[in-house]
């Protein structure tokens, strides 16, 4: 997922670049407005989460694998700004010592992978927090939904950076289309962890969940055996002014890449282009779905006989994946209404 | 001569309305070396976390050197008090030893060759000189929990506060820990439900229960009051008896 | 694992690349890999004559060849992909081996190759060649956002602290038989998860206490500052400029 140096051109990287500063800049601001002075021990506590989470590997079927890429988890649980915030670092220090990720592609990984996944999640998930009836089952449901479309909105707007500034003539709509399906396979093994995982904090610790502030009765406080209101700790009126112009962005942003995705997705590709889409989907699944922890990537040996069985392991990954994703929505539905009761702690913990 | 800190009144209650802190009064006079005992739940880290007002807003008041503990002269109270947390990986932040060791008193505006004579002076005192450049994390908990009692002392503060410092130790290195901490020349009061270090190291002990100091008195004493430990919750380790102990000064 | 996987990176060394300071190597690397990218792909001899310069810097490092290609391996991802490039792009094709190949797919597969590989290869001989603290102290001094130095600071110090919970975690699930298999199993890891972000950010509240404990009111003290000489600079510049100057010829010629 990580775009390397020389995978798009030098003006659109630079331009990414500026728009990655820029999204970086507004963060900064609103994550210290949220946080003040907590700003930089939590932010960098959740990046250390976020960077450890993503080499927990997931088993899917038949010695595959997938992880979690966190652009959405780390948006529900932590807000829009701070998440956006510890992506962006753990791709700055990817891209730094483990050279995962181009230092000239920076921009566009920043862009893509912590602006567009965070926003878009957040985005619809609070837009279906709102619509839908005050429990928490409609947070675990809502953090699916988010989790499933903020994955292929970051290949749909991947795909646009590459339209733009791509060094190599691929046809676009062959690219989105392969894209954009993949990620949408990606997306809902990224949507079922991520909404288990909310689920899971929420059950323990819900004031945690940023996404799903006010929805906890208001605190009483016990003054000479009485019960009055405590005092509201957040401060309100800001916060909800400038989350409603993100989530407005973030719908219309969305509601126009799922326009284009639809209008692509018609254009079907024909015989021989569809073989070659599907060997591109093969190499982007492979990228994921096979063993693909990131310390694998990163320590040094130990990693080409993964990668070198994950050829194969790839293709029959997709397929399973697909299967599998259904049945764990499904799974997931089920246990659900099973067992929803604080008391669920983590008895693996 | 002004004690180093003086506990008045304190009562506490958490937003959520559980109410730890009933009352609290005690004085520890300056160069005295103090324990804090208590069951868990006693209240004893929200009683420290008063100590330098991080925690305020109930009644009472907590004076230190003189000073009251308020907003007024928040950063000063720092600066005198100074908390050894229990989990030295909390309190270890930076990237190096040195630089965790700097971090206070850059903090309080010194710099250049007086904060590297402060750090050095620091990790001396706890024998850890040799380990200024390291990260933290390559550290045994032993050295971490010694390097963050240096992290305090270079801030030269008027009172250590220790919560719960043999914690987790192996015991050459708790022994360690005390000899340093006897070596120190600084009040100490020490939080802990470890009796025998305790009356190792202090030869005043406090009894915090339920929110309120129950007992103020010689260590040994109290640990060889057995009523008085049944009901606190206090008990000491199988076949230890604090009355073949002899005090150490 | 205390020891930490960000350490294998660094190798130890008093070499003179090592000697550099952070913030130089930083502006270094950054400058060539930009070069690297603006330079035609037609100009292979180019990428050749990069190569050779980095393989002097590698040389001057003392970072042995073999540390170098192995750590390589991270592109493996993309040399998939750009071995795709010539069955899928548009336009001219020619035929090699009985299959047809797109001219411009050829191209563009040798193109990111050989400058996500470049790419690659610096960064490597930077994070090979410059400690963790070090890397943090020279962002700082090329003015990224201190506040964003902080978080990356503290990530990079409970990195190791946050995944060794989790390994611990792992552990205390095998201990009692769990066995992640399938996925009827990502419940339990969920849970894992979601239990290791409390502990995260309970740590980080923590973690806030003690910091504010010793007189932290919101930015951190400075507390060492890396300066570069100008002769150190233009010793850190001379590997940019040397590709600039191949660059500028790939252009011309």
């Amino acid at each position: 997922m990580h775009v390397p140096d020389g995978f798009i051109d030098a003006p659109v990287s630079v331009a990414a670049g500026a728009a990655a500063a820029a999204a970086v800049a507004v963060s900064l601001r609103g994550a210290r407005r949220e946080l003040d002075e907590r700003t930089a021990p939590l932010a960098g506590l959740v990046a250390a989460f976020i960077f450890a989470v993503q080499m927990l590997n997931f088993p899917v079927a038949a010695g595959t694998s997938g992880h979690l890429l966190g652009g959405a988890l780390a948006a529900i649980l932590v807000g829009p700004y701070t998440g956006v915030l510890c992506v962006s670092v753990v791709l700055l220090m990817q891209g730094i010592l483990f050279a995962d990720g181009g230092l000239t592609a920076l921009g566009v990984n920043i862009t893509v992978m912590a602006v567009v996944t965070t926003v878009v999640a957040y985005a619809v998930f609070r837009g279906l927090v709102k619509l839908l009836p005050k429990k928490r089952r409609s947070i675990t449901v809502s953090a699916f939904v988010a989790a499933v479309l903020s994955v292929p909105a970051a290949a749909a707007a991947f795909t646009l950076v590459y339209a733009i500034g791509g060094t190599t003539d691929v046809p676009i709509g062959q690219v989105l289309t392969a894209m954009v399906g993949v990620h949408v396979l990606i997306g809902i093994g990224e949507a079922a962890i991520t909404s288990l995982t909310v689920g899971a904090v929420i059950a323990v610790r819900p004031d945690l969940v940023y996404g799903a502030r006010g929805l906890t009765a208001p605190l009483k406080l016990r003054v000479g055996g009485e019960l009055v209101d405590a005092p509201a700790a957040e401060p309100v009126p800001v916060a909800a002014r400038s989350h409603r112009k993100v989530w407005l962005a973030g719908l219309t942003a969305s509601l126009v890449l799922a326009g284009f995705v639809s209008f692509y997705a018609s254009a079907s590709p024909d015989g021989l282009e569809k073989v070659a889409a599907d060997k591109g989907i093969d190499a982007k699944a492979e990228d994921h779905a096979a063993a693909d922890s990131p310390l694998a990537d990163y320590s040094i040996e130990g990693l080409t006989d993964a990668r070198i069985s994950g050829g194969l392991a790839g293709v029959i990954g997709v397929g399973v994946t697909v299967v599998a994703g259904t049945g764990v929505f499904w799974a997931i539905r089920r246990r659900r209404t099973s067992d929803t009761s604080p008391s669920s702690v983590p008895e693996n913990v | 001569m002004t004690p180093s800190l003086e506990v008045a009144g304190l009562a506490f209650a958490y937003p959520d309305g559980h109410q730890a802190l009933f009352g609290v009064d005690f004085t520890v006079g300056r160069g005295e070396r103090v324990a804090l005992l208590g069951p868990n739940g006693a209240g004893k880290t929200t009683l420290v976390l008063h100590l330098n007002g991080i925690l305020t807003g109930g009644a009472g008041t907590v004076t230190v050197a003189g000073l009251p503990v308020g907003k007024k002269h928040m950063a000063q109270i720092r600066r005198k008090v100074g908390i050894v947390f229990q989990d030295p990986d909390d309190q270890l932040f930076m990237p190096t030893v040195r630089e965790d060791v700097a971090f206070g008193p850059a903090a309080a505006g010194l710099k250049g060759p007086e904060l590297e004579a402060r750090v050095r002076t620091a990790l001396e005192r706890v024998g850890m000189e040799a380990f200024g450049d390291r990260p933290p994390h390559h550290l045994s908990f032993g050295q971490r929990r010694r390097v963050a009692v240096a992290t305090v002392l270079a801030m030269e503060p008027e009172i250590l506060v220790l919560d719960e410092p043999s914690s987790n130790l192996d015991p050459a290195s708790r022994r360690e820990l005390a000899d340093i901490l006897r070596s120190l020349d600084v009040t100490v009061l020490m939080v802990t439900h470890d009796l025998p270090y305790a009356l190792e190291l202090c030869p005043r002990s406090l009894i915090l229960s339920e929110g309120v100091i129950a007992a103020d008195g010689k260590t040994g004493e109290l640990l060889s009051d057995d009523e008085l430990m049944r009901e606190h919750r206090l008990e000491l380790p199988f076949g230890f008896d604090p009355r073949s102990v002899t005090m150490g000064a | 694992m205390g020891a930490g996987h960000a350490h294998k990176l660094y190798r130890h060394g008093h070499s003179p690349v090592h000697a550099l300071p952070p913030h130089t190597k930083l502006a270094a690397v950054f400058a060539f890999v930009i070069v690297v990218v603006s330079t035609p792909r037609e100009a292979v001899w180019a990428f050749g004559l990069y190569a050779l310069l980095l393989a002097s810097v590698a040389y001057a490092a003392r970072v042995p060849a073999g540390f170098l290609l192995k750590r390589l391996l991270i592109e493996v991802p993309f040399v998939a992909f750009a071995v795709l490039m010539p069955f899928v792009a548009q336009g001219e094709r020619v035929d090699v081996l009985g299959m047809s190949l797109s001219v411009n797919g050829l191209w563009g597969a040798w193109n990111v190759l050989a400058k996500g590989t470049l790419g690659v290869a610096a960064s490597v001989l930077l994070a090979s060649t410059t400690e963790l603290r070090e890397l943090l102290l020279g962002l700082q001094r090329l003015k990224l956002p201190p506040l964003l130095v902080q978080i990356a600071s503290f990530m990079i110090r409970y990195g190791d602290v946050i995944t060794d919970e989790m390994r611990r975690m792992r552990i205390a699930r095998e201990s009692r038989g769990f066995e992640a298999r399938g996925v009827r199993s990502w419940g339990v890891l969920a849970k894992s998860a979601g239990a290791l972000f409390i502990r995260s950010y309970e740590r980080g509240e923590r973690v806030h206490l003690a910091m504010v404990s010793r007189g932290y009111a919101g930015s951190m003290p400075v507390i060492d500052e890396v300066t570069a000489s100008r002769a150190q600079w233009s010793y850190a510049l001379a590997l940019p400029f040397a590709a600039l100057v191949v660059c500028l010829l790939g252009w011309t010629l």
